[in-house]
């Protein structure tokens, strides 16, 4: 299973203003016990400065829920509304030293709860958001508006990845592809030219410079390394396998490996060679390498 | 302190006593037993005193009627393809809807190739109806694979009687025994039995051993074709060590089977007594009257089993889950489902399962660290005040857009 971070055990064995607050003026409410895991967060806010005096939470859930809302509390203690509203999921995973990947949704949850418990406190309404948001995934209540909201946030690209962050499509799957629509609109917006352009579109080709075999197979590793931290964070990697004249081998390894994405991330990094090396290459997954060798 | 384990139907520490025959098995006597000349020799009757061994326990007919594999998935897999295979004129599987995910993920896998799978369901105790059952029977069923015991509560489910009616109407019956052998009594040599599946490490032998029991005439096509090892049942060099320590094991298992029905029954029934007795909002989850002694399943109502579980790891008590947290899905688990556990327990589930090494001084460890620690997490519950839940949790507790 996973591992905690010491600072996830330690919120989560003590965890810092649990109970109920009873002098609360804010309050958000998020989750619910079908679904595994709820939160209530408690907020007593000075109405003169708009600063977070007290901030105190209920979570029914597993370690990380726990861990996330109370380390929530600790980071928006002190804070204007305004300040507060800025804090992202991320900094409350990074608060705790990071949480394992299936567990980014406790994260997520706090940060809605924060919302929720600021509209809470300014009298507004949050359904009038939430109604334009579509319900997409059926079985943990998820809206378009929360998963768009958190694939920009976090810069998300694989359904596996939205499911973790929110929970969305980690059910009945049948809401899977409109998590991908989701993803790519959102990824069409985000791309720069040549980031997930679609593979295959060569561009000219620099004066080929005429580079020595050393040369340009480090070219080839810098390009690599380059793209490395992309597929790391999606839990995945890329290993150079073998260059054999204007095709270059690659191994991609985890979430990366097989995965719808895997033809697009092919293609974005075919598009940074020809572009360092000055010559058309393909960049091919190593399954294509014609064999010779057995074993 | 020391740890305590109730875990052990996830797995088994292995007996030391069937450690030690091993051992030899990977120096002295590491043969090839297929080979002619002593070394190989040596090792062929090592095996043959194991397989005697584990015919005993099971109580089979033949010692060839046990084919050792790697594990009980492969015995599993091989048991419900064979039966596809050597009639190919069948094409429905019947099978539970609360069995391991070794059953029903092939099923589900089977059903994309065109199989047809029925799964049989269960009641709020986990009960199957056996009326359903009868009237699934027909003509083109391969074969029905039903679990001795669940893994998760331990309910048993009639096999023998559910094998008699499958014979009967001459369909061949699978059953998934791994939580089983060795905690309630088997006879094959008296049942309507065709193929069963164990796995050594859940008996304190090994992992990475299991074993089928296919009955003599049971028509068979093995899953892996290659040398002549198993008579030809299932193809690769014999795991030498580990055939020889199940043997081990499964004459331990015979000796200490009667302890398992008295010691390790009444430990069990002291955990949950000692648990309910001061724990409200809590209940156990299975058939209660018809299940593995060594087995509990409570659901503790308004709170999260992994917080449970990291909590009691803390205190060195290890025991599992079926919330979604620790199912490694978002939902709890399937057999929590399909016993339609209501959702304000669903998440809370916690099994523990004992063996003939838990001691009473454990079971009373584990009696006094539950209930502070399902108090400290219904106290962080925001569904839960002080001495209850909290009327009316739907209402109570509002999120502003559900
Ligand atoms: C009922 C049941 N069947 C099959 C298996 C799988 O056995 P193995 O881990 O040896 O493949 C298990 C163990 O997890 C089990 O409990």
């Amino acid at each position: 299973m996973w591992e905690y971070s010491e600072k996830v055990r330690e919120y989560f064995f003590n965890p810092r203003n649990s109970g109920p607050l009873e002098e609360a003026n804010g309050v958000g409410d998020v989750g619910s016990i079908q679904c595994g895991d709820a939160l209530r967060l408690m907020l007593k806010v000075d109405p003169g400065t708009e600063v977070i005096e007290e901030a105190r939470f209920q979570t029914f859930g597993c370690g990380s829920a726990i861990a996330s809302s109370s380390a929530l509390t600790e980071i928006i203690k002190g804070m204007t509304l305004d300040e507060a509203l800025k804090v992202s999921n991320q900094d409350i995973a990074d608060y705790l030293d990071g949480l394992p990947p299936e567990k980014m949704h406790c994260s997520v949850m706090g940060r809605e709860a924060l919302h929720a418990a600021i509209a809470n406190y300014r009298g507004e309404t949050q359904t009038d958001a939430h109604e334009e948001g579509a319900l997409v995934c059926k079985c943990f209540a998820v809206d378009a508006l929360l998963i768009e909201d958190v694939v920009r946030a976090n810069s998300l690209n694989t359904v596996e990845e939205v499911t973790f962050y929110t929970k969305a499509g980690g059910g009945c799957a049948s809401c899977h592809e409109g998590i991908e629509e989701i993803l790519a609109k959102v990824k069409g917006e985000r791309s720069g030219p040549g980031e997930v352009s679609p593979p295959m579109k060569p561009i000219a080709p620099k004066a080929a410079p005429g580079l020595t075999l050393v040369e340009r197979i480090r070219r080839i590793e810098a390009v690599l390394e380059s793209v490395r931290p992309m597929l790391v964070r999606d839990h995945g990697d890329v290993e150079l396998v073998e260059v054999q004249g204007r095709n270059i081998y690659v191994h991609l390894k985890g979430a990366c490996s097989g995965c719808m994405m895997e033809a697009a991330t092919l293609g974005g990094i075919q598009q940074k060679m020809i572009e360092n090396l000055g010559e058309l290459v393909q960049v091919l997954p190593a399954s294509y390498m014609p064999t010779g060798i057995s074993c | 302190m020391n740890p305590i384990y109730l875990d052990n139907n996830a797995t088994t520490r292995a007996d030391p006593e069937a450690v030690a025959a091993m051992l030899p098995f990977f120096t002295e006597h590491f043969g090839n037993p297929s080979s002619i000349h002593a070394f190989g020799s040596q090792v062929g009757k090592a095996l043959k005193e194991a397989r005697q061994k584990m015919q005993a326990l099971l109580g089979a007919e033949h010692d060839t009627e046990i084919i050792f594999t790697s594990c009980g998935t492969e015995s599993d897999t091989t048991a419900i393809l064979s039966a596809l295979r050597a009639q190919p004129e069948k094409n429905i599987v019947i099978t539970t809807v609360v069995e391991h995910p070794a059953i029903l993920s092939l099923c589900d896998w089977l059903e994309k190739e065109g199989y047809v799978v029925h799964r049989l369901r269960v009641d709020k105790k986990g009960r199957l109806d056996l009326d359903e059952y009868r009237s699934l029977l027909a003509n083109n069923v391969a074969i029905v694979s039903v679990m001795w015991a669940n893994n998760e509560t331990g309910t048993i489910f009639p096999v023998e009687t559910m094998a008699e009616i499958a014979a009967a109407r001459g369909i061949m019956f699978h059953t998934d025994a791994v939580q089983a052998v060795g905690k309630v009594p088997i006879n094959l040599k008296a049942a309507k039995i065709d193929m069963l599946s164990f796995s050594g490490h859940k008996l304190h032998a090994p992992k990475g051993i299991g074993v089928l029991y296919l009955r003599r005439g049971c028509r068979f096509r093995p899953l892996l074709r290659g040398g002549h090892q198993e008579r030809g049942r299932r193809a690769g060099t014999e795991n030498a060590p580990s055939i020889v320590a199940l043997g081990k094991a499964a004459e331990l298992a015979i000796e200490h089977m009667a302890r398992e029905n008295t010691e390790v029954r009444q430990l069990r029934n002291r955990l949950e007594q000692g648990i309910l007795s001061q724990v409200t909002h809590a209940f156990v989850t299975g058939d209660t009257a018809n299940r593995l002694p060594n087995t509990s399943n409570i659901a503790f109502e308004y709170v999260e089993g992994e917080s449970i579980l990291l909590l009691l790891n803390k205190q060195g008590i290890a025991a599992s889950s079926g919330s979604a947290c620790t199912s490694g899905s978002l939902e709890p688990s399937h057999v929590m489902r399909a016993m339609g556990i209501p959702y304000t327990a669903a998440h809370g589930t916690i099994r523990f399962s004992l063996s003939r090494y838990t001691t009473e001084e454990e079971i009373d460890r584990v009696i006094a660290a539950v209930p502070p620690i399902i108090a400290q997490l219904r106290e962080l519950s925001p569904y839960w005040n002080k001495n209850g839940p909290v009327e009316n949790p739907e209402r109570a507790f509002a999120p502003a857009y559900a």
